[in-house]
Order: C-alpha cells, then sequence, then structure tokens
C-alpha cells in the first residue's frame, strides 16, 4: 500500500514534470520541469530495488547532461519576450497524427500484462546492487559493454575532429 | 514503527549536531584566520567572542529578505533552501562513530547506510551546482548571473575530479557503503601503523584538491570572488536567505572533511579503551578529532594561498587532476591486480 502512494505521487511528479517541460515559456523552468522527471524517475528505480541505476541517473542525468543544458541556456541568455511563432495548420495536423499514434500505441500496450518488480524473474532482491550490475556488465556483457565504450569513444574524437578540422581544407589554429 | 522513530530521532539529532557545528566553524575560522593574519578577530560576545556567530545569526534572522523587482521570484526564494537541504542531505549517509550495542539491539551512528554510499554523495554534490546556479539566473542581476555561470563550469569540471579520486577508494576497499569502508580500515600495517586509506595518497591529495574546489573555498573560491563580482552568486540575498547559503556553505566544509576522514583517515577507527561508556564515545571523539583537523586545514589553506585565476582552475582541473587521477587509478588498478591474480610471469 504505501509502495503503491508512493508510486502514484512520484509518477504524477514524472508527468507533471515532462508535461511543464513541454509547455514552459521560459526555458529555464524546461530545464527544471525535465529535473523534477528525472528525480521522480530515480526514486521508481529505487522502488525497483535498482540502487545502482537510481544513483546513476541523479549523477548523470540530474547533475551532468541537466546542468550542462541550463550552463547552456544561462550563456546564450535568457530572453523572457521570446515569442515563439503562431502554429500553421500543417503542424496542427502532424502534431495530431504523433498524438493519435502515442495514445493508439498505449492502449495496444494496455492490453498485456506486464511483470515487474524486483523478483518479477525469481531472482533475490540483489538486481540493482551495484555488484550485480558489475557481475552483468563485465561478466555476461563484456563484449558488448566494451563496443559501447569504443562507440562512444569513436564518437568523442569524431566530433572534436569535425570540430576542429574543417572540411574545405582550410585549418583553424588548435585552440589550446 | 520503531524504525520510523529511530530515523526520526537520528534525523533530529543531526540537524542540531550540523546547526552547532556550523556555530563552533564559523567561530573557529574567524579566530584562526585572525591568528594567521596578526589580528584580535571576534572578541565582543562572550568570552573569546565565542557567541559571535550566534548574534550574526539572531541579526540576520531579523533583517529586511530583499527580493529584487528583476528576481523570478519562485526560485528566487527556493534557491538558499534547496542549497540548505543538499548540504544536510550529504551528512546523512556519514559514520561518525563506531555501532552502540545496547541491549543487544544495534544502534549505528550514522542515519542511514547506503549499499551505494560514495555513489549518493557524488549524486547529491552534483545536485548542489543547481541551487547556486538558479540563484544567480533567478537575482536577475548581472554579477549573480556571472557567478553562477563560473560556478556551473567550476563544479561540473571538479565533479569529475572527486569521481575519479574516489575509484580507487573503491577498488581498494571492494565497497560502497561508507560504513563498510570505515571498517575495511580498521587494524594495522606491522603492528602499530594504522591501516587507513591514505596509503593511496594521490586519491586523497586530488580528493582534498576537489572538495576545496566542491565547496567553492578560496583558492578556488571564484564564484564569489569579492574583487570582481561583489559577492558572486548570492549579491542579492540578504537577512535569513542569505544566512541560509552561508549556512549551506559551512555545513559542506564540515561534510568534505568528514568524508575525507571517512574515505582516507579511518573514520572513528582509533584507539578504544576503558569502561563501556567510554568505548561509545571514543570512536566519535576520534572522528571529530580528524574532521577538525582537516577543517583546520581549509582554513589554514584559505589565509594562505592567494585566488586562482579562472584559466588557471580549467587548466588545473582538466589537463593537470584529470589525466593524474586517470594514471593513479590503472596503477592502483595493476597493483590491485597483481595482489589477487599474482604477477603474470610466476
Amino acid at each position: 500500500m504505501a509502495e503503491m502512494i508512493v508510486f502514484i505521487i512520484f509518477a504524477a511528479v514524472a508527468l507533471i514534470g515532462a508535461i511543464s517541460m513541454v509547455a514552459a515559456s521560459n526555458p529555464v523552468y524546461s530545464v527544471i520541469g525535465l529535473l523534477a522527471t528525472m528525480f521522480a524517475i530515480a526514486v521508481l528505480y529505487l522502488m525497483l530495488d535498482a540502487h545502482f541505476v537510481a544513483a546513476i541517473q541523479v549523477i548523470i542525468y540530474a547533475g551532468a547532461v541537466m546542468t550542462l543544458f541550463l550552463f547552456v541556456i544561462m550563456l546564450i541568455g535568457v530572453d523572457t519576450s521570446d515569442v515563439y511563432g503562431a502554429q500553421t495548420l500543417r503542424q496542427r495536423v502532424m502534431t495530431g497524427i504523433v498524438a493519435l499514434t502515442f495514445f493508439a500505441s498505449i492502449a495496444l500496450a494496455g492490453r498485456t500484462v506486464w511483470i515487474t518488480g524486483s523478483d518479477a524473474f525469481g531472482k533475490p532482491n540483489l538486481n540493482g546492487t551495484a555488484e550485480a550490475v558489475a557481475g552483468e556488465l563485465f561478466g555476461t556483457w563484456t563484449i558488448v559493454f566494451l563496443s559501447t565504450v569504443m562507440l562512444l569513444t569513436i564518437a568523442a574524437v569524431g566530433t572534436i575532429a569535425l570540430a576542429y578540422f574543417p572540411q574545405d581544407g582550410t585549418q583553424d589554429e588548435v585552440p589550446r | 514503527m520503531s524504525f520510523l522513530i529511530e530515523a526520526g530521532i537520528k534525523v533530529t539529532f543531526a540537524f542540531v549536531f550540523l546547526l552547532l557545528t556550523v556555530l563552533a566553524l564559523v567561530w573557529v575560522e574567524r579566530k584562526f584566520v585572525s591568528d594567521l593574519q596578526n589580528r584580535i578577530g571576534p572578541d565582543r560576545a562572550g568570552p573569546w567572542g565565542i557567541l559571535q556567530t550566534l548574534a550574526d545569526g539572531l541579526k540576520a534572522f531579523f533583517k529586511e529578505s530583499i527580493t529584487p523587482s528583476r528576481a523570478e521570484v519562485g526560485l528566487y526564494i527556493a534557491a538558499p533552501i534547496v542549497s540548505m537541504v543538499l548540504a544536510f542531505l550529504m551528512f546523512l549517509v556519514i559514520p561518525i562513530g563506531a555501532p552502540i550495542e545496547i541491549n543487544g539491539n544495534v544502534y549505528t551512528l550514522q542515519v542511514m547506510d547506503l549499499n551505494v554510499g560514495v555513489l549518493y554523495i557524488l549524486a547529491i554534490s552534483s545536485v548542489a551546482v543547481y541551487a547556486i546556479t538558479l540563484a544567480g539566473w533567478s537575482s536577475g542581476s548581472k554579477y549573480p548571473m556571472l557567478g553562477s555561470v563560473r560556478a556551473s563550469a567550476q563544479m561540473i569540471s571538479y565533479e569529475a575530479v572527486m569521481g575519479l579520486a574516489l575509484v580507487p577508494v573503491v577498488m581498494f576497499t571492494g565497497t560502497m557503503s561508507l560504513s563498510a569502508i570505515v571498517e575495511a580500515q580498521q587494524g594495522t600495517f606491522g603492528g602499530f601503523i594504522p591501516a587507513w586509506n591514505v596509503v593511496l595518497l594521490p586519491s586523497f591529495v586530488i580528493f582534498l584538491i576537489a572538495g576545496f574546489a566542491e565547496t567553492n573555498r578560496a583558492p578556488f573560491d571564484l564564484v564569489e570572488a569579492e574583487q570582481e563580482l561583489v559577492g558572486g552568486f548570492h549579491t542579492e540575498y540578504s537577512g535569513m536567505r542569505f544566512a541560509l547559503f552561508f549556512l549551506a556553505e559551512y555545513i559542506n566544509v564540515f561534510n568534505i572533511a568528514a568524508l575525507t576522514t571517512t574515505l582516507f583517515l579511518g573514520g572513528w577507527a582509533g584507539p578504544v579503551f576503558g569502561p563501556t561508556v567510554l568505548q561509545w564515545i571514543l570512536p566519535t571523539f576520534w572522528f571529530l578529532l580528524k574532521t577538525w583537523l582537516i577543517v583546520l586545514f581549509f582554513v589554514w589553506v584559505r589565509a594562505s594561498l592567494p585566488r586562482m585565476r579562472y584559466d588557471q582552475l580549467m587548466n588545473f582541473g582538466w589537463k593537470k587532476l584529470i589525466p593524474l587521477s586517470l594514471v593513479w587509478i590503472i596503477f592502483t588498478a595493476i597493483a590491485l591486480g597483481f595482489r589477487k591474480f599474482g604477477a603474470p610471469w610466476v
């Protein structure tokens, strides 16, 4: 019962945060809305005994990604008198189609029985501890994990290469 | 139900403890700095001016809390509260003494023992930057804005440094729970040298430096550099709201000192002897002694070192500390591998 109440509260916070992120006219409030969603999702992870994932969720998303968003928004400057362009008919039709697809898929998904919870798969309540996650990552899924590491490293190096060495042959002085 | 009562008592105690600590901390800092600078320091309120902080707090309480006309009111009011709450939350996982056994029930002197305690610390300190950033932005004024942009850049950079400095500790002790890390540091090497994690010396030094940057204290106090930014992110704050920021900053100093003690200096480990009551009190005494020595070190550094320039700060973080800690992580991993599996050529 207590678990249900906590779930309802934080699910509501997550949804309200998500909506306010889209609806806010000021980008800083959008960031705060998304931040609330991130925290609420971290709490939901905690309820599934995924402590490690919850901590990582807060560190990476709330701590790093959203701080970066906020930093960029503040650096560019927030103009509160920013007027968003009026919606065209085409945009409205597209929005309608997307919304319909979304709700239809929710309705379809709701017909399936979803098994959740920490002991849904008959495993002990260790699923979310750092040791268990590490065991999976460095034991069962080592190759996949290392491939992801390679992919991210290559992406980072590629981004730097694209930024430093433009395609048109002119090479800027590499900033130090 | 008894769980809730125990938690309630612990949280209340932690809150009162932190407030009293800050009262003492501010006084100690002012006295110590004035000694180092050949001044007298506060000496009017109470013996040796010991009540000065209390008087300042009361004054802040009765002053007007000004809200600038261009401020975003909601965030402007929320920022100091968030800052204070996060500083308080960080303290909750730090064990301040050995577990006490009364009538067969074991009580831990720690509000909560998380199995991801180290990650919790990193999570809280990475969120702490929001309070400062939003305070600066919502003030609707230039200097706070500049201060908060600096703050977010600085705190993100040194957040990474701090995280990397903690990795060798976790690898060495094999756990992320702070109480288990303290347990792992009991005992001695060769009978007389305490088996503290301070053997990971580079980690210890890097963590302390990152701690200075995370708490925005000299020599990394660019966030509130008085000569350039008036007061930085809290320029527009007054009265109790300013006092909350002040409180949060000093709680953070104490937290970093307590964390350094817990992670590297053996926490409450120390010689314990005498009757039962003394055996309960002594671990806490050792913990507080070590923590206050670190706090005094913070104050000493503040009085000794000039503020760094901004580019020096960034270069130091990204080009020196991060590569250094990465090399140290690899070295620790190889050393631990040798210890566990033996040398590959044997």
